[in-house]
């Protein structure tokens, strides 16, 4: 499905993330907090109960020194396309549709004033990728000024999760349309995890545009559903046919190995 | 829920859904409502009452 | 006091005894409806569920009684529908059972959502691809069938039914119950298959997910097999539990042998295309995705290969060879050890359903999460037994619930007058166990 027209060429929005260049320093979960307004308890010692829309696990392979290797893994929402485009684990299921698929961009978007709260979404996502607002939001005196004023804070009993920063994506064509384009550049549209890595390990971008770094390190197939081309890349269990639009690039083995079960991958035909 | 819902779309499976459930709907109104008139009409032509049921 | 409300032909315990018992349950009701209102008031974080519990208990309890409730469509559909007369002796019962349950999955629903107010937008804003709308809707279209099935039952009140108009409509409903029933087992059977879909659809959760026929998973079908063959096995222990209190036979052996042995037929059908079911995921679709048995119940303590022995041997093939077994089916002590096991199989079923979705992880460096319900949840969970309960103990009190009650239990003159022994209580604190 292509859809031209007011908002130029229809877009697959996706992430690269380089697990290789990662050091694990949070600082894409920070920049991610400021920018979303998401809110925090005093004690978030229960990390079921943190809201993190992007999260860094750490992943191990398990051996002894000196074969020990560890690699950091940040993980966004996954956007999956699922097995037909919008078909996603989570807004294939919500009720009320309260999550929604677009196919102008290809994020998976939620919206919070619909949101009744059943959470059935997140029994749907197998990242984790969803969080639930078990309370209102409280800030610290004098921080409601810090809020980023592009962003709604959220309520609590329903769900958020990582939006790929479509307040930017707005802003960023506002400012387009104001200027008499439909179209965007590669770095107009960024989210604030990528400007934020000090490593460069996150590359943002359209992956049907052949001029953006993302299709070039993923090589996405459009006929094989998003398959990468660059055997470096991998999408996280892929095998579950959630096609997600996040793509991780690693040299080892034992992470990929860690991250998709490569032999399980069906091929999807060329119907789409 | 209704056509004028901004998400509503005229495909297969609003209709098959949403068609099954006015039906439900339907004939559950329906079938109270007469249940409804005809025992007030009985009750008018001076049934009921006394007998035990 | 209250002898003019009371049925005649029937004796009833003192009222000073009923109101004891309504005391005591209804304390447990009001430390359910405290719980119930911090809930509302103070939001979900009064529970122990988290980001990876989304459904848990209330969920798991709401599977639950609503496969338990399913006695009230099969026993209509057997008795309007087919046409197995002798089961008008049971149906009263049984739709007040259903009653009860479905009215108390929509209160913990209601409880359940993040933002009670807005739970009207899974109608309004409806999806309809999603199993969720589909169980909103049937549940609550079912329910008004069930309140229309229950309401001639509380018309029949020896006072109410001196109203002539209030007669007649009974009269009238009674006469056209049959399109009701039929419209409730058609609401049923999507409902109850629609709540077999919310897991099975779960393509990201390889512990739930099936392979599908048509737009359906495998879950749809084999949920209202099991809330058709189980559900009239819960009607049968509450009648059984109710007979003990009230120390008397309210319902014939024939009519509860009848239904026994068709809910027992249909849970051996039942147990047959789950195992296949479950043969079939163990080892087709779960490998497909990636996992194999051992991911699922050998690799930690608390969901072991017993939930699997436990639900389909002890709780679904046990239960349906002795139901199915003419012999020990009239062994009352047999039947009821029966009924029992099936009810906790199909509650395991559910709890299977729901919390070991959750707890199994699905990255390779994710964890088993498991987790204690709070008191709220709990307190809230048996809140919808005590209203049970109550619900039960005022119908069995002012309704003819069960028509065979006084020509099994004959009474003297004396008894008529409306002056009641002692010694005959009411349904109270057993069901309260139970």
């Amino acid at each position: 499905m292509k859809i031209e027209g007011e908002q130029g060429k229809s877009k697959k929005y996706g992430m690269v993330i380089d697990l290789d260049k990662c050091t694990g320093c949070g600082a894409c979960m920070v920049a991610c907090m400021a920018e979303n307004n998401v809110p925090f308890k005093q004690d978030e010692s229960d990390k079921r109960l943190s809201i993190t829309w992007m999260r860094v696990y750490q992943l191990t392979n398990g051996k002894a020194f000196p074969d020990a290797d560890i690699c950091y893994l940040p993980r966004p929402c996954q956007h999956c396309e699922g097995m037909h485009e919008g078909h996603s684990p989570c807004v294939s299921v919500c009720p009320a549709t309260a999550t929604d698929y677009d196919a102008q961009t290809g994020i998976v978007s939620q919206i919070y004033t619909r949101c009744f709260g059943c959470r059935y979404c997140m029994a749907a996502c197998p990242y984790h990728a969803r969080h639930f607002n078990w309370w209102d939001p409280v800030w610290p005196e004098g921080m409601e000024k810090y809020l980023n004023p592009d962003v709604s804070v959220r309520m609590r009993g329903i769900v958020e999760k990582c939006g790929f920063c479509f307040s930017r994506y707005q802003k960023a064509m506002e400012k387009a349309h104001y200027e008499g384009r439909r179209e965007l550049e590669e770095l107009e549209y960024q989210t604030a995890c990528t400007q934020a890595c000090p490593a460069g390990a996150i590359v943002f971008g359209d992956l049907n545009n052949p001029q953006h770094r993302v299709h070039q390190l993923a090589q996405p197939d459009p006929r094989r559903r998003g398959r990468p081309g660059n055997p470096k890349a991998f999408r996280l269990l892929e095998e579950l046919q959630t096609y997600p639009k996040v793509y991780y690039l690693s040299s080892r083995e034992w992470v990929h190995k860690a991250g998709h079960k490569a032999e399980l991958i069906k091929e999807a035909g060329a119907h789409h | 829920m209704f056509p004028f819902n901004f998400e509503w779309i005229w495909d297969m499976s609003h209709m098959v859904f949403m068609g099954g459930l006015w039906y439900a709907l339907s004939i559950l109104g329906l079938g109270i409502t007469f249940c409804i008139v005809k025992a007030a009409m009985d009750t008018a032509k001076g049934k009921g009452g006394t007998h035990h049921h | 006091m209250d002898s003019a409300l009371i049925p005649k032909g029937v004796k009833r315990c003192p009222i000073w005894q009923f109101a004891l018992g309504l005391g005591i349950v209804g304390a447990v009701l009001l430390w359910g409806v405290y719980a119930m209102l911090l809930c509302w008031f103070k939001g979900l974080n009064q529970t122990n569920m988290n980001d990876y519990y989304g459904f848990a208990l209330w969920i798991w309890a709401d599977l639950a009684v609503i496969a338990l409730g399913g006695g009230a469509f099969f026993t209509g559909l057997l008795r309007y529908v087919i046409g197995k007369d002798e089961l008008k002796n049971i149906i009263n019962y049984a739709v007040l059972i259903g009653f009860i349950c479905y009215s108390s999955a929509l209160l913990i629903l209601a409880i359940d959502i993040g933002q009670p107010l807005r739970g009207w937008f899974i109608f309004w804003h409806a999806n309809v691809h999603s199993m969720l709308t589909e169980v909103a809707f049937c549940l609550s279209c079912y329910f008004g069938v069930l309140t229309i099935e229950y309401l001639p039952l509380v018309l029949e009140n020896r006072q109410l039914d001196k109203v002539p108009f209030v007669h007649n409509l009974t009269h009238t409903m009674h006469e056209h119950m049959a399109i009701f029933a039929a419209t409730g087992a058609f609401l049923s059977f999507f409902h109850q298959g629609s709540l077999g879909g919310v897991a099975g659809v779960l393509f990201g959760r390889p512990f739930a997910y099936r392979e599908h026929l048509f737009i359906w998973p495998w879950t749809f079908f084999l949920f209202t097999w099991s809330a058709a063959a189980f559900g009239p096995c819960f009607t049968l222990l509450v009648t059984r539990i109710t007979e003990r209190i009230a120390g008397k036979k309210l319902v014939k052996d024939n009519v509860v042998q009848l239904l026994a042995k068709i809910s027992g037929w249909m849970m051996f059908t039942y147990i047959i295309a789950k195992i296949l079911d479950t043969a079939y995921w163990a080892f087709t679709t779960a490998p497909s995705l990636g996992f194999t048995l051992k991911d699922f119940y050998g690799t930690n303590g608390f969901y072991n290969y017993g939930w699997l022995v436990a639900e389909i041997i002890v709780g679904g093939l046990i239960p349906a060879l002795m139901l199915i077994t003419p012999k020990i089916r009239a062994n009352r002590g047999m039947l009821t050890l029966a009924t029992v096991l099936a009810v906790i199989g199909v509650c395991l079923n559910r709890w299977v359903m729901v919390l070991q979705v959750m707890a199994a992880p699905v990255m390779t460096f994710d964890e088993w999460a498991l987790y204690v319900p709070s008191w709220q949840e709990v307190a809230t969970t048996i809140l919808p037994v005590a209203y049970g309960v109550i619900l039960i103990m005022i119908s069995y009190r002012y309704l003819p619930i069960f028509p065979q009650e006084a020509e099994l239990n004959p009474i003297t003159p004396e008894d008529a007058e409306g002056v009641q022994a002692s010694g005959d209580s009411e349904p109270v604190l057993a069901t309260a166990q139970a």
